[in-house]
């Protein structure tokens, strides 16, 4: 096993007084699928907003491929190449999903104001490369018939590929889904759970998921991580995790 | 303009009472700023030329119709009451769900329409009207104060301490409270939130009424004088645009600053120094003094 | 196509119509540059302004101070937009931090603190009195006259819609539409929301203050209350009349705006109860405007007109209910 991709060293965050998260440790592994567990408020989406840099830990050190990310400001994590989804969708809702898709390459973009405002040749080059990209990812998450229309006129479920599409843009090397399957009916989940297995085995992403469907849990990922109260219950494969007694007791309560 | 070492404490006083009775103008127009937008998220831009509107009312009531002062002005606060339940009624409630500054925008746009409207009904000359308080003053301990800006100061603390007893102590203020704090639990707790909101706006252009009518011996009725709302707009930010006491010291606090920048800075300051307070206030404390808005979260 | 054939129809006009009109299209097009600009920031970025008349007024100034001191008529109108653009940087770093409704009072305030400086500071602006702007001259030429502005400002409006179409298919554009749609989203795909936000005031504000230049031109004499708040309110105007989110829009409601009060002036006498003589009447109407575009069509006039297109393009098929929109009801905005 080689160095991990990214590692989370004894991180915590307290909100007046609340410790949301509280000392957590883990490390993901390159091109594994690592879902993160737990009841609602155990700190699961706490946890992305600090990877992604939009809380600030009170404590620890986050690390991605061998450097110290914690207190890099939030533009500048997509560049890395870390990429995320909202639980609650966070699209442009007033812009078409093509524009969609190409704000997720803005990280890539690297010419001036006055080359863009002129659109010189060097712009031009990249609004082609950027459109090129864009087009795969159209391609490869079948997105093909939506391409012009507003993201304010389609359907759920076609709004949380095309977030994932728009994170899978910025040609990230990690990706967070926050619960890819909230408000998804179960074949809509499935077929999520295909494009996970297939950005992952295709693209060779790294991916960490918070998510409450047990069955899209195991059938992905590599290991799981559950959490409650902000702190690390178990931390194994799928299968251990869920006959784990704690994790059993945060979920059911304790046996009579 | 003054020099500071020949300032006595007398004018000092004169300025603050000077200033502190345009500042309660400043203030109740505030409150209705912060009344309406604590209950729907709306911000009234308009609020100024409700007052306006008010004078003029009180004007045809009291100088037209010969109407006794007291009567005129009670009249005068039930009409722009009504008008104000009436507005919201009509007009702003089909606007629930736009975007804020479809909102603000709005109110402008009526702004215009009642100063337009109000040119064409009473002309763009000044007028005024006599109060019982109309060139009298107060001497104490050989300072000179008018009754026309003690009737104002004394008029604001009653109303404000009328308005607290309503919000703390009658059903009708608690479900106003409740929903503004959160529309749909009042909604399902019973509390009609759609009549609610039309009373928000028909108390905010009531206090409005009083400010004009307590305002109208001091300065004239005309047309343009609801721009004055702009700077009670910067007591409810110094205020906090959330928190009614805030938004009667705020303006307060307007008030005195400008009458004593006009005093004490060259000219052109006493016109701005509402703006720049508010700009420094805004710098510094991006989210209002006591900011209400809060971190989206995801 | 069609914009070529319409281009060429504006080339030609002024060989027909009369000196009056050409001044007035003129001024159409000054205000559509304007329009643009407050489209870009408003309508784009979604950053309220209620200061674009100030950005306007600072151009306006610059420009015919350094004419009267006899700098060369292009530089002035590089300055102008210049001196602008770093007031719009101003105004816009420290509004980084505020959203929505704090934002509208800062430019509102910064607005009138403009108007009052350019009132009190007589020794340059000339004050109340006003400030006679001289007429350029280039190469030479003394450039006056309607039909000199006509084409400048269609000149200078063009230029301003390539380098609007330029920003809108450009990184900055887009930047630009996510940070109105979801500032935090953004955020986390790579975009530097602050630096974001002054670069799309400072671009907003140097076009109004390039419109300046030639707003010098066209009012020939200046005073503040041509740069106040009321001004700012009619380029808001413009943005939602002709429909939020479209440079289209921009310019028709800069048609609109600037032949409204001509209608007015051509109605003045028949109007009924001498309605048309009453003053004030003008500002009123552009209220009135405002509140029914806002209350029946959000979308504007080209959003209006993309419905019957929609509707004529499906035609005997279409229902009322194809172009409804969803609308939430208990949207707060306190939340950023």
């Amino acid at each position: 096993m080689t160095a991990a991709l990214f590692s989370a060293d004894d991180i915590s965050i307290s909100f007046g007084g609340i410790r949301a998260v509280d000392g957590v440790s883990f490390d993901v592994q390159t091109g594994e699928v690592f879902s993160i567990i737990g009841p609602n408020g155990a700190g699961k989406t706490t946890i992305f907003n600090l990877i992604s840099r939009i809380y600030q830990p009170t404590s620890g050190r986050l690390a991605f491929g061998g450097q110290d990310i914690t207190t890099i400001p939030p533009h500048r994590i997509a560049g890395l190449g870390i990429a995320r989804t909202f639980q609650n969708i966070e699209l442009f809702t007033e812009a078409t999903l093509l524009q969609n898709l190409l704000i997720g390459c803005h990280c890539r973009s690297g010419t001036g104001l006055i080359s863009q405002l002129c659109f010189l040749p060097r712009t031009r080059r990249e609004e082609i490369r950027h459109r090129e990209k864009a087009e795969e990812v159209i391609a490869f998450l079948n997105l093909q018939r939506y391409r012009q229309s507003l993201i304010a006129n389609l359907p759920y479920g076609v709004r949380k590929i095309v977030e994932l599409g728009r994170a899978l843009c910025t040609e990230p090397r990690l990706l967070l889904l926050d619960e890819p399957s909230s408000g998804l009916n179960v074949p809509e989940t499935e077929e999520m759970g295909f494009w996970i297995d297939d950005i992952r085995r295709d693209l060779g992403v790294t991916i960490i998921m918070v998510e409450h469907d047990m069955n899209l849990v195991r059938s992905v990922s590599d290991r799981v991580m559950a959490l409650n109260f902000g702190k690390v219950l178990a931390l194994g494969t799928a299968a251990d995790v869920q006959a784990d007694p704690e994790v059993i007791r945060a979920y059911i309560g304790n046996a009579p | 303009m003054g020099n500071p070492r020949l300032v006595d404490p007398a004018r000092l006083v004169q300025l603050t009472v000077s200033g502190a009775s345009s500042g309660c103008i400043y203030g109740l127009i505030a409150l209705g700023f912060v009344l309406v937008y604590k209950a729907t998220e709306m911000v009234n831009f308009a609020q100024g030329e409700i007052m306006m509107l008010g004078g003029f009312t009180a004007y045809t009531l009291i100088a037209k119709a010969g109407l006794n002062y007291w009567l005129g002005a009670g009249l005068t606060v039930v009409i722009i009451a009504a008008f104000g339940f009436l507005l919201d009624l009509l007009v702003l409630r089909r606007l629930i769900g736009q975007k804020q500054f479809s909102v603000v925008m709005l109110t402008f746009g009526l702004a215009s329409i009642f100063r337009a409207v109000a040119g064409m009904g009473w002309g763009y000359d000044p007028v005024g009207f006599v109060t019982p308080f109309t060139n009298k003053v107060v001497r104490v301990g050989g300072i000179v104060l008018s009754e026309t800006s003690m009737s104002i100061i004394v008029g604001t603390v009653l109303l404000c301490t009328a308005l607290y007893l309503f919000f703390a102590r009658t059903r009708m203020g608690l479900a106003m409270q409740a929903a503004s704090q959160n529309q749909l639990a009042a909604y399902y707790m019973g509390v009609p939130v759609k009549t609610v909101f039309s009373l928000v706006w028909a108390i905010s252009a009531g206090i409005a009424a009083i400010a004009a009518v307590l305002l109208a011996p001091v300065a004239m009725v005309d047309v343009n004088m609801g721009l004055i709302g702009m700077n009670a707009f910067a007591g409810a930010v110094l205020g906090g645009f959330g928190s009614i006491p805030g938004a009667v010291i705020g303006g307060v606090v307007v008030g005195v600053v400008e009458q004593m920048a006009g005093y004490f800075l060259p000219a052109g300051f006493q016109e701005t120094s509402a703006n720049l307070v508010l700009l420094a206030v805004l710098i510094i404390y991006p989210q209002g003094l006591f900011g209400t808005l809060t971190r989206k979260r995801v | 196509m069609r914009y070529v054939v319409f281009l060429l129809v504006l080339l030609v006009i002024p060989v027909f119509a009369g000196e009056f009109y050409v001044g007035e299209l003129g001024a159409v097009f000054i205000f559509a540059v304007v329009g643009i600009a407050q489209m870009l920031l408003t309508g784009y970025t979604g950053l309220i302004s209620l200061c674009h008349a100030a950005f306007l007024g600072l151009g306006a100034y610059t420009a015919a101070i350094l004419l009267a001191m006899g700098v060369p008529f292009l530089l002035t109108i590089v300055a102008a937009a210049v001196v602008a653009g770093l007031a719009g940087t101003l105004i816009g770093l420290p509004t980084l931090r505020m959203s929505g409704l704090y934002l509208a009072i800062a430019t509102l305030s910064f607005g009138s603190i403009i108007a009052t400086v350019l009132a009190k500071w007589d020794r340059v602006t000339g004050g109340w009195s006003g400030f006679i702007v001289p007429t350029p001259v280039v190469l030479g030429h003394a450039l006056g006259g309607p039909v000199w502005l006509y084409y400048m400002s269609l000149a200078a409006l063009l230029f301003v819609l390539w380098m609007s179409l330029n920003i809108l298919r450009s990184p900055i554009g887009r930047a630009m539409i996510a940070i109105r749609d979801s500032e935090i989203s953004a955020q986390s795909m790579g975009i530097h929301l602050s630096r974001s936000k002054v670069t799309a005031f400072a671009i907003s504000a140097g076009m109004a203050g390039l419109a300046g230049a030639f707003y010098a031109q066209y009012v020939r004499a200046l005073t503040p209350d041509a740069f106040d708040l009321l001004i700012s309110i009619q380029f808001i105007t413009i943005i939602f009349v002709g429909g939020l989110g479209s440079l289209h829009g921009a310019i028709i409601g800069a048609v609109f705006v600037r032949l409204l009060p001509q209608a007015i002036a051509l109605l003045r006498d028949d109007l009924p109860f001498g309605l048309g003589r009453m003053p004030g009447l003008e500002p009123g109407l552009f209220g009135l405007v405002l509140v029914l575009v806002i209350l029946v069509e959000p979308g504007g006039v080209y959003g209006r007109w993309q419905k019957i297109a929609r509707y004529l393009a499906a035609f005997p098929l279409s229902r009322r209910s194809t172009s409804t929109r969803q609308r939430s009801f208990t949207r707060s905005e306190r939340l950023r």
